[in-house]
């Protein structure tokens, strides 16, 4: 799995990973929030394109991300949602907090 | 006749003469003079009938399992073991054994206690160490299922082992059970708990042979085995599959109810408020709150929909900063006009009643209603962590998990193997406690999460798990069973029409057919010891009862203790059994007066024989208790032996 934390304007990021989205690989992406909230972009986007699988504990850790996102008023998007992904969403229930848009631009505006 | 045919054979005879006899107790034998013990005796007969039906259910289809496939290479696994106040040799006798276990794995201590001499000892021999994040500051700990979440989100092996402190496992322990994870459905594999700190007699009933074979591979057959707390092994993906779904409702459930709260408050407080510009915001807040529940009446997920609200709270709160900026711009001025006329501020009273005035500033207006207005978010800030995978609602566990996974369709095993050796509790109080805490936990288990109702359980589960919480309300009826042949042997009074002819042809049948199935079933395994603590300790269920009841509808605090293991003694025992010894003294006095009462001709003999029988059969129950005070440990009745 590997990680692209890009910083945009306006207290916004995107968070690009590309590979399969495991407990493996769940503190870095938790880590890369953290990092994005930190620098003053909690408005984070995850551009899931690239991930053929996720398993719960990588769904875990954007829960996790989504938390750290909230407190500084911002946000936890997710974007690219594959048949995989959407799949893991519908099993945990999760996508009854998160709604999975079709393209990053749509999950910064938020529509 | 194979075991199994023999076992059903048997439970269908038990049960077609047991609800003959039940039937019979209530259509034609009921004293209805004496209708306050003989409706409570019916009434306990009854629950006792369906306690032992179901256990010929959990019978019909106790599973002896074949030896599971080994495992497949590269499955990675950490063992992560429980602590919170055991000794830290205790400790690391469990870690060592641990790291030698022989498939490829991780070793943790979870310290709830954050010891330094338990630190230092871990990462010395190489063994990994987790403390709670500092998260958990200030935040509900959720004792051992909270230690083990806190570990789930700091660990990342496929598999977790799950070892109590005291429990050292076998170095095979993994190679046995982590082959039965080829199937990708199976969530838990629980092996035995056997304690090695027990002499033969057990006089504490500290195993328990029964569970931890017949009636465990029976709940098996019915893919209702449950996880125990400990040595077991449970898939991390079907755990934080459970946390999510547990983030998700407790979510939904959490901000709708903020949001309905919301809008009452805000109505209330826009009316209440003075200021027009106060009025205004509480009222587009309130606007906000309503459109949200609008929203998720139509299925907009929580994320986009809290959102939106927390911005609009933001705007609102922004127009009232502006407010309040105003207004201290004013009220400096009014302060620099009281300036005297060199230039120096009078601090009277009025100048600092102003300044003290901060609670009339709009602001303040939505300060009342901030904390639950911030309770309309999806972080669940008010926990350490949004996912929580071992369940939380009971102080025990591992039950509530287990039943949770089953209604999402996972699988579990039960593997009759022992494969680690813990240590049990050394003394009457500590074994009362640990039992006490069982009970108070499945019992609030079942208040919250009723087996009945919960929905994707199979009909079998939910039996297997009724099962379970039926037995625990034996106390209620230990009572009647205790105090009926008192009443009998010492005033005559009768619960029954007779203890005639139609009663022994109904009950003895019935009482043979039940001790053969328990017979049979049990194997030459001890479980007499099992059969007198259910009705020993009947004051510690109903105090489990009633203190779980307060806890799940009023509230009320559990007085929750953590079970030692050390060895503690307390001279005060004998005051923890008071009820046990009196009960014993009564029967005791009510066999003579009984039989004088009998000779005298003031009760007839047939019944006079049956309750004292009856008596016979209390005491011998009772006489446990007696022989648990005499005990003095393990080491000690070793040393008597001569190899102490």
């Amino acid at each position: 799995m590997d990680l692209d934390l890009e910083l945009r304007g306006d207290r916004t990021a995107v968070l690009r990973i590309t590979g399969r989205l495991t407990m493996v690989g769940a503190g870095d992406v938790r880590a890369a929030v953290d990092r994005a909230v930190t620098a003053g972009h909690p408005l984070v986007v995850v551009d899931l394109t690239d991930v053929p699988f996720m398993d719960s504990s990588g769904l875990g850790a954007l829960v996790g991300g989504l938390r750290a996102t909230r407190a500084a008023q911002g946000d936890l998007r997710i974007a690219g949602v594959g048949e995989q992904v959407r799949t893991v969403l519908e099993l945990t229930t999760v996508d009854r907090v998160l709604r999975p848009y079709a393209h990053v631009d749509d999950a910064l505006r938020g529509e | 006749m194979s075991r199994l045919l023999t076992i059903r054979v048997l439970v269908a005879l038990t049960l077609a003469l047991g609800w003959t006899y039940v039937g019979w107790r209530w259509s034609a034998s009921l004293n209805l003079a004496a209708w306050w013990i003989a409706v409570p005796l019916v009434v306990a007969e009854t629950y006792s009938l369906i306690d032992v039906t179901l256990f010929g259910v959990t019978m019909w289809r106790a599973r002896e399992r074949p030896a599971p496939p080994p495992p497949a290479p590269g499955t990675t696994v950490d063992v992560l073991i429980t602590t919170y106040d055991e000794p830290v040799d205790l400790v690391m006798r469990t870690a060592l054994a641990a790291q030698r276990i022989r498939y490829p794995h991780t070793t943790w201590v979870l310290d709830d206690g954050a010891r330094p001499a338990l630190r230092d000892a871990a990462l010395a021999a190489g063994i990994g160490y987790v403390v709670r994040s500092p998260d958990w500051e200030g935040r509900p700990r959720h004792a051992k299922a909270g230690n083990l979440n806190n570990a789930l989100l700091a660990t990342d092996g496929e598999l977790v082992l799950v070892l109590d402190a005291d429990q050292v496992p076998d170095p095979a322990i993994l190679d046995r059970t982590v082959g039965y994870f080829d199937d990708p459905r199976v969530a838990i594999v629980q092996t035995p708990q056997v304690f090695d700190n027990v002499p033969v007699e057990d006089p504490l009933g500290s195993q328990a042979p029964l569970f931890y074979g017949p009636i465990m591979q029976g709940k098996d057959g019915w893919n209702a085995a449950f996880f125990c707390g400990s040595n077991a092994v449970l898939r991390r993906d079907a755990l934080m599959q459970l946390g999510l779904v547990g983030y998700v409702d407790a979510s939904r459930l959490a901000v709708r109810r903020a949001l309905r709260t919301a809008r009452t408050v805000l109505a209330r407080a826009a009316r209440g408020a003075a200021d027009p510009t106060v009025a205004e915001a509480l009222t587009s807040v309130r606007g906000a709150a309503t459109h949200a529940l609008r929203r998720l009446d139509t299925g907009d997920p929580l994320g986009p929909v809290t959102y939106e609200f927390q911005r609009a709270v933001d705007a609102a709160s922004g127009t009232l900063v502006d407010a309040d900026v105003a207004r201290m711009r004013a009220d400096l001025a009014q302060i620099a006009d009281l300036r005297d006329a060199d230039g120096t501020l009078p601090l009277d009273e009025s100048v600092l009643t102003r300044l003290a005035a901060r609670d009339w500033s709009p602001l303040g207006a939505l300060e009342s209603v901030r904390d639950l207005l911030r309770a309309v978010d999806v972080d669940r800030h008010d926990e350490a962590q949004a996912v929580q995978p071992v369940a939380t609602v009971s102080v025990t566990e591992d039950m509530a998990t287990a039943m949770a996974l089953h209604a999402l369709g996972w699988r579990t095993v039960y593997h009759h193997e022992t494969l680690a050796h813990g240590l049990a509790p050394e003394d009457l109080p500590t074994m009362l406690t640990q039992r006490l805490r069982w009970a108070q936990g499945t019992i609030q288990t079942m208040l919250r999460r009723n087996p009945l109702r919960v929905p994707g359980l199979t009909a079998g589960q939910r039996l297997m798990y009724s099962a379970t919480m039926w037995s625990y309300l034996s106390g209620f009826t230990a009572v009647v069973y205790l105090v009926a042949p008192v009443l009998f042997l010492f005033f005559g009074v009768m619960p029954v029409t007779a203890w005639s002819a139609d009663f022994f042809a109904r009950f003895v049948p019935f009482l043979v057919a039940s001790q053969l199935l328990f017979l049979v079933v049990a194997r030459g395994l001890t479980t007499w010891r099992g059969q007198q603590y259910a009705l020993a300790l009947f004051p510690v269920w109903i105090r489990a009862c009633v203190t779980a009841a307060a806890n799940v509808w009023w509230g009320r605090p559990l007085e929750f203790a953590v079970t030692r293991k050390d060895g503690r003694s307390s001279a005060v025992a004998w005051r923890r059994v008071l009820p046990q010894l009196v009960a014993t003294v009564v029967l005791v006095v009510a066999v003579p007066v009984g039989l004088a009462r009998a000779a005298l001709g003031l009760s007839a003999w047939s019944g006079t024989l049956v309750n004292v029988a009856w008596v016979g059969y209390d005491l011998v129950v009772l006489g446990v208790v007696v022989q648990a005070l005499r005990y003095r440990g393990y080491r000690a009745t070793a040393a008597t032996e001569g190899d102490g």
